[in-house]
């Protein structure tokens, strides 16, 4: 079964299979991200530019663009998972649980 | 590879888009297939139709864009009936009821909580009084702005009104011109105020002269390429041509054209004029739209009158924002009132249209400040038009801290916001004018916030700039603001620059308050405010603005967008009575 991605609203949402799952504005927890100085960086979604299916076990992966709450380093994020596709369902990953790099960019790093 | 959106609108765009939504709406809000629906609502803002956030499943905000923000007389009562009748959410607003419409800052309307199922008979009652959505959202010419009193003003050289309707009527359902890369917002001032604000355009027409074969000929200069969104905000540019009002709509078509052809349809983020401006310059520009666009040799630039405008320019007697009572070229007045954030009750709106007919002609204005404007009222009828006290509120002579606010939709319906914005910018100016006095001669004071960098409110063009952060406070999670200063047009214009980030939205009423106490203490005498800004760095400017928390409450601190409603008893997004049937009746999911 195909899987229809896409960003949606000058990168207001991702929308999975024509349903808006993961929006923008809520603040990411990326520990070992290096997204700035802080330990764990607690990032600002402010906008979604792309979004892509990674991995054997289907990550849904974003690129977007946020801010550190903390620090205010503004940048952009590469291989966010925000959820995983499961049978042909989409499950969410909270915001606010731990992301580790390491399981994102499992395909390429 | 094209963007899906580009696939969509290569299947059907423009007025294809009517007949289906007829169809949907006939079927009802079910009928949207699944799989179709990211698709039919990009389609959808074609026709002035855009979904609302999550949570608000099936309601839909509507766009209507009447030219230069002109309402004949007739249009604005017939708008505030459809509000009245179609227009009104499940649950009320703390500070503006349940029901009412939102004057934008480009002249147009919106009404939020329509349904699919209401659409076509709303479409109906539009146009029997010459009114439309189209091409009010979605990749073509939006509604087209101008000075709010072209064709009444004393100080228009040319008539910026008529170019206005001659651009709506030729580029509105204009097959060639339907589906653009992206947005294009246009612009015509007539007026030596400069009240257009076509700087933040992707392409305005300016009022100018030009010596041709002996004779002065009054026209317009063009610009390209102005608009703020995304971090990224840059005034038009002038690509050094003069062009006659008789040919000015062949000019627009021509560099609408060059912009459909040559805008990045790959990227929509790189997608509007300024950034093919950016990549060419305004000579390569010019030097296209005459090569492969125009038939006729383009005129140079003529003598414009930048020099004079007062509009938004910060100076300490500058220009009126045509709030107040002021004499037309035919010695009947205009009234400009204040709409606290352009939201205006349906109750009052029937009260103003019902003064505006028996007082006067009936026609109303939008203003790019979010306010109206009632004209052609005969002097002696003034005093008679005001005395109602509807006009308390929607006041000619309101404060300076009200008048000057301004804010976008933010996280009440908008999927993009990152916070709350128009209930709490009239909390900001009833505190602000409860306890903070202006400095001597600042009589005009403009506050802008915007619910995120998409800048919707135009912040980077206010005195006070406010856009939509988050940021730590007391271990927690809320909602802030970044503050940015010295912003403005007039003939230098001016960005904000962001001075102070992520200040919690609690203690910005108290910055402000300091700011403008520090502001008096160290101004040289009549220095105006965007003076004081323009000679001090962002690190001095950043300690005078001190954020404190005051006596002023902010009850939306916690994270507005995961309310399906942030105003709502129960709001969390699982109370959602949406998605719902056109009477209401929440669908149930089905997993
Ligand atoms: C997602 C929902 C959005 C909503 C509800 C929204 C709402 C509005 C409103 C109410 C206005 C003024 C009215 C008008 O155009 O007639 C406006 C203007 C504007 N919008 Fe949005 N907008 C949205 C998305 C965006 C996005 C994604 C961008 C940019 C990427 C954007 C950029 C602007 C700018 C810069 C203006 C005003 C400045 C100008 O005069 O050009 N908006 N928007
Ligand atoms: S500025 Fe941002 S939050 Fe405000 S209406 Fe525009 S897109 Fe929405
Ligand atoms: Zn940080």
């Amino acid at each position: 079964m195909t899987i229809a991605l896409r960003t949606l609203d000058d990168g207001a949402w991702i929308s999975v299979n024509d349903s808006r799952e993961v929006g923008v504005s809520d603040i990411w927890t990326l520990p070992g991200h290096e997204f700035c100085n802080c330990e764990t960086p607690h990032v600002l979604l402010e906008a979604f530019s792309g979004v892509d299916l990674r991995g054997v076990d289907t990550h849904v992966i974003a690129d977007a663009v946020g801010m550190c709450i903390d620090c205010g380093t503004r940048d952009g994020i590469d291989s966010l998972v925000v959820g995983r596709i499961v049978d042909g369902e989409f499950k969410r990953y909270e915001p606010g649980s731990v992301q580790r790099p390491s399981v994102a960019a499992s395909g390429d790093r | 590879m094209p963007t899906d959106v580009e696939e969509w609108k290569d299947e059907i765009y423009g007025t294809d888009i009517r007949d289906h939504i007829e169809r949907f709406a006939e079927d009802g809000w079910e009928s949207i297939p699944d799989d179709e629906k990211d698709a039919w609502f990009e389609r959808f803002k074609w026709y002035g139709l855009y979904h609302q956030r999550a949570g608000q499943e099936s309601y839909f905000m509507m766009r209507i864009g009447p030219p230069g923000g002109v309402l004949e007389p007739g249009q604005f009562r017939r708008i505030v009936e459809i509000a009245d009748e179609y227009a009104r959410g499940p649950v009320s607003n703390p500070e503006f009821g349940n029901g009412w419409l939102d004057v934008t800052t480009r002249q147009a309307i919106q009404l939020h909580w329509i349904r699919i199922e209401d659409v076509p008979d709303i479409f109906e009652a539009l146009e029997d009084v010459g009114l439309s959505t189209v091409q009010a959202c979605g990749d073509s010419w939006r509604n087209i702005v101008g000075c709010p009193v072209a064709g009444k003003d004393k100080h228009e050289h040319v008539d910026a009104a008529a170019l206005a309707d001659d651009l709506h009527d030729t580029f509105k359902k204009n097959e060639a011109h339907s589906n653009l890369p992206r947005k294009w917002k246009v612009s015509v001032t007539g007026c030596d105020e400069g009240c257009g604000q076509g700087d933040i355009n992707d392409l305005a027409f300016e009022p100018a002269e030009k010596v041709i074969d002996g004779e002065t000929v009054t026209g317009y200069n063009v610009r390209v390429g102005g608009g703020l969104a995304r971090n990224e905000p840059r005034f038009a540019k002038n690509i050094d041509v003069f062009v006659t009002p008789e040919r000015a709509v062949e000019v627009a078509g021509g560099i609408s054209a060059l912009f459909r052809d040559h805008g990045d349809r790959e990227n929509r983020y790189n997608a509007r004029i300024k950034f093919l401006v950016d990549e060419w310059g305004p000579e390569k520009l010019r030097d296209v739209l005459q090569e492969e666009y125009i038939d006729f040799k383009l005129e140079t630039a003529g003598e414009d009158l930048r020099h004079s405008y007062s509009y938004n320019a910060g100076d300490a007697d500058g220009k009126h924002d045509h709030v107040g009572v002021y004499e037309q070229d035919d010695g009947n007045n205009y009234i400009g009132l204040n709409v606290l954030m352009g939201r205006l009750g349906i109750d009052d709106g029937y009260e103003i249209a019902d003064a505006a007919e028996e007082h006067a002609s009936g026609e109303v204005r939008l203003t790019q400040r979010q306010n109206i404007i009632l004209t052609d009222v005969q002097d002696d009828k003034v005093d008679a038009l005001l005395d109602n006290p509807v006009f308390d509120e929607y006041s000619p002579d309101p404060h300076p801290f009200q008048r000057g606010s301004i804010a976008c939709t933010g996280s009440e319906f908008c999927s993009l916001s990152i916070v709350e914005t128009k209930n709490r910018q009239v909390r900001f100016s009833r505190w602000l004018v409860d306890n903070v006095s202006l400095p001597e001669g600042v009589e005009d004071f403009h506050i802008h916030l915007s619910g995120c960098t998409a800048s919707c409110a135009q912040p980077q063009i206010a005195d006070v700039s406010l856009r939509g952060m988050k940021t730590r406070k007391d271990g927690e999670p809320v909602e802030a603001l970044d503050i940015g200063l010295g912003g403005g047009l007039g003939e230098n214009p001016q960005f904000a620059s962001w001075v102070s980030d992520r200040v919690p939205a609690d203690e910005v009423p108290g910055a402000i308050e300091n700011l403008l106490a520090n502001f008096d203490d160290a101004r040289e005498d009549g220095e105006s405010f965007r003076e004081f800004v323009a000679a001090r760095d962002d690190e001095e400017l950043a300690d005078l603005i001190e954020p404190e928390e005051t006596s002023y409450e902010d009850p939306f601190m916690h994270n507005t967008k995961q309310t399906w409603y942030p105003y709502a008893e129960e709001d969390g997004l699982d109370d959602s009575p949406a998605p719902a049937r056109a009477d209401g009746t929440p669908i149930p999911s089905d997993d």
